[in-house]
C-alpha cells in the first residue's frame, strides 16, 4: 500500500483542516461535525441502495421515490398507531415492496430501467400528495443514545457516539455491506452478475434471483433512510420531503466508485459542507441568501459528476436486461 | 464509450407510423388507472362516480369549461412535446420542470420590462425570452452529456432544484413587485397578455402549431433525421458521419426551448406574473403525457387535453365530492405505470425490447 497515495492526501488535508478549526473553537467545530454526520447519514444510506442495485447490474433512479414513500409511511403509521416502532417496520415493508416492484419491472418485464425508476418516483409523489393529511403528529422521535464511555472522548464522542438508534443501525448497515460485498460469496456473486451475467449464469448463479433479492433488500435500506428522516432527524413529513436526496445519493455512489466506504466518505464530505455553510450563516460571517445554500447540494452534485465522469467505471452489465443464453 | 455496451435507443417507432391498434394501450391504461383510483376514493369514503362526473362535467361540459381545459392543457402540450423531442434523440429530459420555470420567469421579466410596445411585438419578444432561457438550462445538461458523459437524468433533476432556488431568489429580490412583501414579480403589462378568443386561449393554438412543426421537422427534415438516427442507434449515427455530440446538444436545446415556451405561455396567458407557487408539476406531467402519447409529437395533444381537463375540473370535484385535487397526481402516476408496463404493451404486440439505459459514464 502506498503511503503517499492521493486518498491519503485527502485524509491528511481533511485531518489538518479539522485540527485547525478545532484549535480555533472546539465546541463549534464539534457541533458542526456532529450536524454534518446527521446530514450525511441519509445520503450515505441512499447511496448504499444504489450500490446494492448497480453492483448486480440494475440502475435504480427510484431511490428518491422509495425514500419519500417510506418516510411518509413511517410518519403516518407512527401517527396512526402512536408507536414509532410500528411506523419503522411499516416503512421497511414499504421500501421492500418498492424494491420488489423495481425488480419486477427491470428483471421480469425487462423494462427500460431509467423509466422504471422514474415510475417509482412519480408513483411515490402521487401517492404521498394524494394521501397526505395536514396536522398529524407522532408521539416522539427516536432519541439520541450516548454510548457509555466512548461518548466522553473529546470531539469523536459527540460526533460519532451520541446519535439516535437509526443512525447506529445505518452505520452498521454500511459497514456490513462493505464487508459483504468484498468478502463473502454473496458479494462475489453479486459483483459477477453486475459485470458479466452470462459468466455468472454459466457458473451456476441465478442472475434473476440474485437481482430480485438484492434490489428488494436495497429497497429496505432506502426505507431506513426515509424513516430516519421522518422519525429521527426531523420528526415530521411534508410533501416533497426528501428534496432530491435520492438523486444526490447517486452522484455520491459514483464519486465513491461503487464502494460503500467510498460513498460514505463522499456523503460525509457533503454533509460537512452543508453543516459548515449553515454555521457560516448563523455566525453571519458571510451573508449568503438562503436560496443559494439550499441549492448548494445540487450544484455540488453536478460538479462532482462532471469531475468524476470518464474517470470511473460503472459495473459493466449495468442497465441491461439479461436473457438466458445471451453472450 | 466502449463497443460492448448496449446502444442507447429510444423506445419509439418511426414518427410517421400512426397505426390505430397501438393507441388502444393508452386508452386502456387511462381507464384502468381511473378504476384503481376509484377504489382508493371509495376506501377514503367518497363516491367515485360523483367525483368523476363532477371532474369531467366541469372540464368538458361547457364552452367556459373547455376554454379552461385548453388553458390548462397548453403548458402540458409543450412540456410533453419537450420530453418527446428528448426521447426521440435517446435523451430522457426530466428537467422540463426547471426549463419551464426559467421560461416562466423570463417571460414575466420581459412582460414587465419592455414598455410601450404593441402586443404583436411584445408577446413574441416575451415568448422568445422564455424559450431562450429554457433552452439555456437544458443546454447545460446537453453539453455535460455530450462532452463529459454525465447522465442527463441526474443533471436535469439537479437543475430543476437549482433553477427553482435561483427563480425564488430573483422573485424575492431583483424582480420583486415594488412595495410588496410577497415573493412574486409585478403583473405583466397589458400589451404582453395573450388574448383569449371567446374562451379559447391563443396559447393553445401556438402549442398545437408547434407540435405540428416538430412533427414535420422530425419526419421530413435532415436535422430531424439526425435526431432520430442518434436516438435509434448512436454508433450507427456516428458511423454514418453524424456528429452525435452536436445532435445531443441541439436536441436538448430544442427540448428546453419548447419547455421554456410552455412556461412563458403560462405566464402570459394565465398567471400574468411569476410566483414560486405557480407552474409546479407541469414539467413532470410532461413525462407522463409524452409516454401516454407514445412519444409522437401529435399523440401528446389528446393526452395533454385529458390531463389538462382533470386539472381544470379538480377544484370543483373537491367541492362536489370531497375528493382531494391531488387525485390527479395519483391518476398520472398510475397511468404512467400502466402505459409503460410491457405486460399490457406486449399483449398488444410490441417489438421494442431495447434499453435507453447504458450506465452513467458513456
Amino acid at each position: 500500500m502506498k503511503l503517499l497515495s492521493k486518498r491519503n492526501g485527502y485524509f491528511l488535508i481533511a485531518f489538518l483542516a479539522t485540527l485547525f478549526f478545532y484549535t480555533r473553537d472546539g465546541d463549534i467545530t464539534t457541533s458542526v461535525y456532529a450536524t454534518g454526520t446527521a446530514f450525511a447519514l441519509p445520503l450515505a444510506l441512499a447511496a448504499m441502495v444504489g450500490i446494492m442495485c448497480e453492483r448486480t447490474g440494475i440502475v435504480n433512479i427510484g431511490i428518491e421515490g422509495t425514500m419519500l414513500l417510506s418516510a411518509f409511511v413511517a410518519f403516518f403509521v407512527s401517527s396512526l398507531t402512536q408507536n414509532i416502532m410500528i411506523g419503522l417496520f411499516a416503512a421497511i415493508l414499504t421500501g421492500s415492496i418498492m424494491g420488489l416492484l423495481l425488480a419486477l419491472m427491470a428483471v421480469s418485464w425487462r423494462m427500460d430501467q431509467i423509466i422504471a425508476g422514474t415510475i417509482l418516483n412519480i408513483l411515490a409523489t402521487g401517492l404521498t400528495s394524494f394521501l397526505y393529511v395536514q396536522g398529524k403528529t407522532i408521539p416522539n422521535v427516536f432519541q439520541a443514545i450516548e454510548v457509555p464511555g466512548l461518548s466522553k472522548i473529546p470531539f469523536f464522542g459527540p460526533v460519532l457516539f451520541i446519535h439516535g438508534p437509526l443512525t447506529f443501525l445505518g452505520l452498521a448497515v454500511i459497514l456490513t455491506l462493505y464487508v459483504a460485498i468484498y468478502h463473502t460469496p454473496w458479494g462475489l456473486r453479486s459483483r459477477a452478475v453486475g459485470e458479466h451475467p452470462s459468466s455468472a449464469d454459466t457458473a451456476g448463479v441465478s442472475v434473476a434471483r440474485l437481482r430480485y433479492i438484492n434490489v428488494t433488500i436495497a429497497g429496505a435500506i432506502g426505507a431506513l433512510a426515509g424513516a430516519y428522516l421522518s422519525l429521527e432527524l426531523v420528526g415530521s413529513f411534508e410533501r416533497g420531503f426528501t428534496a432530491g436526496k435520492g438523486f444526490t445519493a447517486l452522484a455520491l455512489m459514483i464519486f465513491g466508485r461503487w464502494n460503500p466506504l467510498g460513498a460514505l466518505g463522499a456523503a460525509l464530505f457533503f454533509g460537512l459542507a452543508q453543516a459548515y455553510a449553515n454555521q457560516l450563516m448563523i455566525d453571519q460571517v458571510v451573508n449568503i441568501p438562503s436560496q443559494f445554500t439550499a441549492a448548494l447540494p445540487y450544484i455540488m452534485t453536478i460538479v462532482v459528476l462532471t469531475i468524476s465522469a470518464g474517470k470511473v467505471r460503472p459495473p459493466a452489465a449495468e442497465g441491461q436486461p439479461y436473457e438466458k443464453g445471451q453472450a | 464509450m466502449s463497443d460492448t455496451k448496449v446502444v442507447t435507443e429510444s423506445k419509439s417507432k418511426p414518427v410517421k407510423s400512426f397505426d390505430v391498434g397501438s393507441w388502444l394501450i393508452p386508452i386502456i391504461a387511462v381507464l384502468v388507472a381511473m378504476f384503481i383510483a376509484a377504489i382508493l376514493i371509495k376506501l377514503q369514503g367518497s363516491n367515485p362516480i360523483t367525483a368523476y362526473k363532477s371532474l369531467f362535467k366541469t372540464a368538458f361540459g361547457s364552452l367556459e369549461g373547455i376554454g379552461l381545459t385548453l388553458g390548462k392543457s397548453t403548458p402540458l402540450v409543450l412540456s410533453g412535446l419537450a420530453v418527446a423531442v428528448g426521447l426521440r434523440a435517446g435523451l430522457f429530459n426530466i428537467g422540463a420542470q426547471g426549463q419551464l420555470l426559467s421560461g416562466a420567469l423570463a417571460a414575466a421579466w420581459a412582460g414587465v420590462t419592455f414598455d410601450g410596445l404593441p402586443g404583436y411585438i411584445h408577446i413574441p419578444i416575451a415568448l422568445i425570452a422564455g424559450a431562450f432561457f429554457g433552452s439555456i438550462v437544458a443546454g447545460i445538461s446537453g453539453f455535460l452529456k455530450a462532452y463529459r458523459g454525465v447522465h442527463e437524468v441526474i443533471t436535469t433533476i439537479m437543475l430543476n432544484s437549482i433553477v427553482m432556488a435561483i427563480a425564488d431568489y430573483l422573485a424575492s429580490h431583483q424582480l420583486r413587485e415594488p412595495d410588496q412583501f410577497l415573493t412574486r414579480t409585478s403583473e405583466i403589462l397589458p400589451s404582453a397578455k395573450m388574448p383569449i378568443y371567446s374562451h379559447l386561449p391563443l396559447g393553445f393554438f401556438i402549442a398545437v402549431a408547434l407540435a405540428l412543426l416538430i412533427w414535420w421537422i422530425l419526419g421530413r427534415t435532415t436535422s430531424g433525421f439526425r435526431i432520430e438516427t442518434v436516438g435509434r442507434n448512436r454508433h450507427a449515427a456516428w458511423y454514418a458521419g453524424i456528429s452525435v455530440k452536436k445532435t445531443v446538444i441541439s436536441a436538448m436545446l430544442i427540448s428546453g426551448a419548447i419547455a421554456g415556451l410552455g412556461g412563458a405561455v403560462e405566464t402570459l396567458g394565465i398567471t400574468y406574473r411569476y410566483a414560486p407557487a405557480f407552474n409546479l408539476g407541469l414539467g413532470f406531467d410532461g413525462i407522463t403525457i409524452a409516454l401516454l402519447g407514445r412519444v409522437h409529437p401529435l399523440g401528446i395533444i389528446p393526452g395533454a387535453i385529458l390531463i389538462g381537463g382533470m386539472r381544470a375540473g379538480a377544484a370543483n370535484m373537491q367541492f362536489d365530492s370531497g375528493v382531494a385535487p391531488e387525485l390527479v397526481d395519483l391518476l398520472m402516476a398510475l397511468i404512467l405505470l400502466l402505459v409503460t408496463a410491457p405486460l399490457i404493451t406486449r399483449f398488444f404486440k410490441n417489438n421494442s425490447n431495447k434499453s435507453m439505459t447504458s450506465g452513467w459514464g458513456n
